[in-house]
């Protein structure tokens, strides 16, 4: 059942995702200390909403986000909280606050976690309520609150839900162990993400170099089946998993440029947040755990774990048979878009899919960069469309408009060009750089503005104020005049 | 435990400048041997002074410039410059003109414009065009190919190595005896005279395909960019251009009145038409961005081609069309940007 | 063929290049016909704070100053050096550093009231330039931070120096995504 890809581009990597999927998915033990970052790698730091000293189980409410309020962090293990301190993560800055938990090893839950019985007859607002307060976030890599996606999807009345089992970046499979294991779970995501977002079709799509998902995810459906849902194999190109290409790849649709794909009456779901929303339907339990790959060469024995947040990273190499001699790299991610950790003692978060203890085998240095060549590789593999050998032009003589011009703004970041280019220049980081130049220029030009237009309304209100006065003058001498006449 | 941290990508492909360099080079193997069994060492004299002269030149001005020379020395491009130069200029090309061409190609054609992947024109062909405007005599003086049996390889190499020295030695080259019209030129000549095509191509510069020798220097050349090709240094788009571009016009007049004008196959394999298309039409920096883009680019300088080689003055175009539409490339780009996913269709 | 009978090609070509050459240079440097809106596209390049240390009390002036000639592009602290280089390349001018009689660059900064010492004299009020103050007589004030331009004119009428600066820091995340 393959389908062309709306894009003949990107690139076919070795996927390196045998080793990991060799095992069945691994339960992790729980962590003698959970570190919880607030930042759980939307960008959006929650507040804490705790305090040292006081005593948290598991699923209680450790975090809630700034504008909302809603309850969007949970404690992964009963104890007692030791801090919530500043300590090394996986943010921009390389440190973040963190709520800092010592297990009692009790396991006790939250009373107030119960199953969601009736989450597929309850009003979708409803239900969007309950999600907003369960921490489920986009497990994909983007960790985007899923409520607040469903909350846009049901306002746009979108009617297109897709399930992304795509995984298209090689070591990553965390996606294909679930698909393989949790088949009925993602089925019954998917039917509780339909009944939210008021969409009336679903597709699951998957790459077809995943032929023990598809059957899976078949064999569940058959007992289960459901007309509105649907199974898609798409090729497996990177980045076929792509948010916006893979929702042109199903529906043939292209999400508008500066617009977000509710606006198209398109959600795209990953399967694991799908299986994330059933889970906390049916067990009550907020989102505090996520399947992981552990991978690399730099590890012992590669696998997929089921995680607790906040589970020290080494810890779970640990599980899985500690490192292979000292590991160059440690990666969260895949190798085209994974970041590169400074330190193993950082918790497991909601946006961590992969963790890879990368050894030389593994990574291949950059070099020096030269001049660009303009020899189009890059163009050829964008799966943007763009011409990134003008953008880089663009970009690195600092002319943001022209770059802005070049579609700068529709890069996706997913490094393709970056892959093949002949000269090493470090393309998506220059691209990363200028979006920053070009919304710090846009927010100046902006607040700009506003000071102008309020100097302005100043300017006017002194005027209207001595036109005032001055009439006020006149009113009272002509009175004087006629008084003093009469 | 800490670990070092780096930028993602965290795999980069096997690409890098001095491989594309080197497998350019590679591809020229073929036109290289064809060529000195075709028309004697020449090649090979004009290929030991211009590499070491383009070296040269390149390390000077990238010291002029204040950069680093190293690294750039060693990306192979000054190479290929020098390579296509030596491929395209006469073989009996006296040594001191050959040099002046590289270091014109190098210095003018390269540095003037920035360096590595700056140069607006193609440096090759900006040292052949000013060295075939200033010095048309010497440009011109083609030997004839061997492959007619008139003359030995020996001879041919004597006349080389005079031909090289001249100008600067008392010995002058007895090249009347072993120079002559190429294939293009005579076609010109010929048809100006009023013969038919048929009178013209009974001479024997001309072979089965194309001109005598020449097509077989032409069918290496097309060897070698189908191995560009296989490997993904070269995109087909124009190389396919500028055959459409050379050989449709010429089918279609050939078709209108065949005793004037030589039909597509002679086009294709004569003068440094394959070569143009694999090698020189496709130096990236100075065609046009886009595939797109790239397609108009090829398919213009293809027609210039015809154009110069059935009204022009010159015998062969291929220099002047390539550098034309160098000339041409920023108002295709921008008329040819590919649609960004997500942007409207016009 | 001798000098002479090359010279009328010569001198031709020699006028037909001074001709077009001159044209082409006069319309270049003619630049765009409207002055006004001139100053209008150098005040949209200025931060707008208003702050008067270029010397020209506000930033309007300062554009039609430099429109009409008068001053040069490099007076603007809070600009900085964005701001020169934006503005030389809409004139078509070479950039040059800060004039070092404006004084130094200034980072995006706020004003804040302590309200701690306030003493809600309201002689800060008519000050500030955008009404980024709001208070009253007797009032404590407080300084609207999303509105304030960071001119400090509001710092020398405060009788108690209640009103500091604080620089803003802004951490765009990403900024640190592939380090």
């Amino acid at each position: 059942m393959a389908s062309a890809s709306a894009f003949p581009a990107g690139l076919r990597l070795p996927a390196h995702k045998s080793e990991a999927l060799a095992p069945a998915i691994a339960i992790a033990p729980a962590p003698s200390q959970a570190i919880v970052s607030l930042d759980q790698g939307s960008g959006r730091a929650a507040l804490p909403c705790v305090e040292a000293g006081e005593r948290v189980r598991v699923g209680t409410a450790i975090g809630i986000d700034p504008e909302t309020r809603n309850r969007v962090l949970h404690a992964p293990v009963a104890g007692v909280i030791r801090a919530v301190e500043p300590r090394v993560s996986a943010t921009g800055t390389g440190h973040g606050l963190c709520v800092v938990i010592d297990n009692d090893g009790t396991g006790d839950r939250d009373p107030a976690l119960e199953p969601i019985d009736d989450a597929e007859r309850m009003p979708a607002p409803q239900w969007i309520e309950c999600l907003a307060n369960s921490g489920v976030v986009g497990l994909g890599g983007a960790a985007f609150p899923t409520a607040v996606k469903l909350a846009a999807a049901l306002a746009r009345e979108a009617t297109h839900l897709v399930l992304n089992g795509a995984e298209c970046e090689p070591w990553i499979c965390c996606d294909d162990a679930l698909m393989r294991a949790r088949a009925p779970r993602i089925l019954l995501g998917a039917r509780l993400l339909l009944r939210a977002s008021g969409a009336g079709h679903c597709t699951i799509a998957v790459e077809d170099d995943k032929p023990e998902a598809i059957a899976a995810l078949k064999a569940a459906f058959s007992s289960q089946p459901d007309e509105r849902i649907t199974i898609r194999a798409v090729p497996a190109v990177y980045p076929a998993g792509a948010e916006r290409q893979l929702l042109t790849t199903i529906t043939g649709i292209e999400v508008p440029s500066g617009s977000v794909p509710s606006q198209s009456g398109l959600l795209c779901q990953n399967v694991g947040t799908a299986a994330a929303v059933a889970d906390f339907a049916v067990t009550g339990e907020p989102c505090i755990r996520r399947i992981v790959t552990i991978n690399g060469s730099g590890v012992v024995r590669p696998g997929n774990l089921d995680a607790l947040i906040g589970t020290p990273i080494a810890e779970l190499m640990a599980h899985c048979g500690g490192y292979r001699g000292t590991p160059e790299r440690l990666i969260a991610g895949g190798p085209l878009t994974g970041r590169a950790l400074p330190d193993d003692g950082i918790g497991l978060t909601k946006a961590m899919n992969c963790l890879v203890a990368a050894s030389t085998l593994d990574l291949a240095p950059r070099g020096a960069e030269m001049p660009c060549i303009r020899c189009g590789n890059c163009a050829n593999v964008c799966p943007a469309g763009l011409l990134p050998q003008q953008l880089q032009r663009s970009a690195q003589a600092g002319e943001l408009e022209q770059a802005g011009a070049w579609g700068l703004l529709d890069c996706i970041e997913c490094a393709c060009c970056d892959y093949v280019c002949p000269s090493r220049i470090p393309l998506t980081q220059r691209f990363c750089e200028a979006k920053s130049a070009l919304a710090a220029r846009e927010e100046r030009l902006r607040r700009a503005g506003d000071a102008r237009w309020r100097f302005e309304r100043h300017q006017a209100r002194l005027q209207a104020d001595a036109e005032a006065e001055r009439r006020a003058f006149d009113e009272a001498r002509r009175r004087a005049r006629n008084d003093g006449a009469s | 435990m800490r670990f070092e941290t780096a930028a993602a990508p965290h795999v980069i492909a096997g690409f890098t400048v001095p491989r594309v360099m080197f497998q350019v080079l590679l591809a020229l193997l073929p036109v290289s041997v064809a060529h000195v069994l075709v028309f004697g060492p020449g090649l090979l004299l004009q290929l030991a002074i211009a590499c070491p002269t383009a070296l040269a030149c390149e390390a000077v001005a990238l010291r002029w410039r204040g950069h680093a020379a190293g690294s750039f020395l060693r990306d192979g491009s000054v190479l290929v410059t020098a390579a296509l130069l030596a491929l395209c200029v006469t073989p009996l090309l006296p040594w001191w003109l050959t040099a002046a061409g590289v270091a014109a190609a190098v210095l003018l054609g390269k540095h003037a414009f920035g360096g590595l992947g700056q140069n607006a024109f193609n440096p090759a062909m900006v040292g052949y065009a000013a060295l075939l405007v200033s010095c048309p005599a010497e440009m011109t003086r083609w030997p004839l190919p061997l492959v007619d049996g008139a003359h030995s390889w020996g001879d041919l190499a004597t006349l080389t190595v005079h031909s090289f020295y001249a100008g600067t030695s008392a010995i002058v080259p007895p090249w009347d005896a072993y120079t002559g019209a190429t294939a293009l030129d005579s076609l010109r000549t010929g048809l100006g005279q009023r013969y038919t095509m048929g009178e013209i191509l009974a001479q024997p510069q001309f072979g089965a395909l194309g001109g005598a020798g020449f097509q077989w220097i032409n069918v290496a050349a097309l060897l070698g960019g189908a191995f560009l090709l296989a490997r993904g240094i070269v995109r087909w788009h124009i190389p396919v251009a500028f055959l459409a571009g050379l050989l449709l016009p010429a089918a279609v007049a050939h078709g209108l009145d065949p005793g004037a004008n030589a039909g597509p196959l002679f086009h294709a394999f004569s003068g440094a038409t394959m070569l143009g298309a694999c090698f020189i039409a496709t130096d990236p920096v100075s065609a046009a961005t886009s595939d797109r883009g790239r397609v108009v680019y090829g398919f213009c300088i293809g027609l210039l081609v015809f154009l110069i080689r059935r009204w022009g003055v010159y015998p062969d175009g291929v220099a002047f069309a390539v550098l034309l539409m160098n000339a041409a490339v920023p108002l295709i780009d921008r008329y040819t940007v590919p649609r960004i996913h997500g942007h409207p269709r016009h | 063929m001798t000098l002479v009978s090359t010279l009328p090609g010569l001198l031709t070509l020699a006028a037909l290049a001074a001709g077009l050459g001159g044209l082409l240079g006069w319309s270049a440097a003619r630049g765009p016909r409207d002055s006004g809106s001139v100053a209008e596209r150098i005040d949209a390049l200025l931060p707008q704070t208003q702050c008067g240390r270029c010397t020209y009390a506000r930033c309007k002036p300062y554009a039609q100053a430099i429109a009409a000639g008068e001053a040069d592009i490099n007076r603007c602290p809070p600009g900085g050096e964005l701001t020169i280089r934006a503005l030389a390349d809409l004139l078509g001018r070479d950039p040059q550093p800060l004039a070092p009689e404006v004084g130094p660059a200034q980072p995006p900064q706020v004003a804040w009231i302590d309200e701690a010492r306030c003493i809600g004299c309201a002689r800060c009020i008519p000050a500030c330039p955008v009404d980024a103050i709001v208070g009253a007589q007797k009032f404590t004030h407080t300084v609207i931070a999303a509105h304030c331009t960071g001119c400090e004119l509001c710092l020398p009428p405060c009788p108690v120096d209640c009103i500091e600066l604080r620089v803003v820091e802004a951490v765009d995340e990403r900024l640190h995504r592939a380090a």
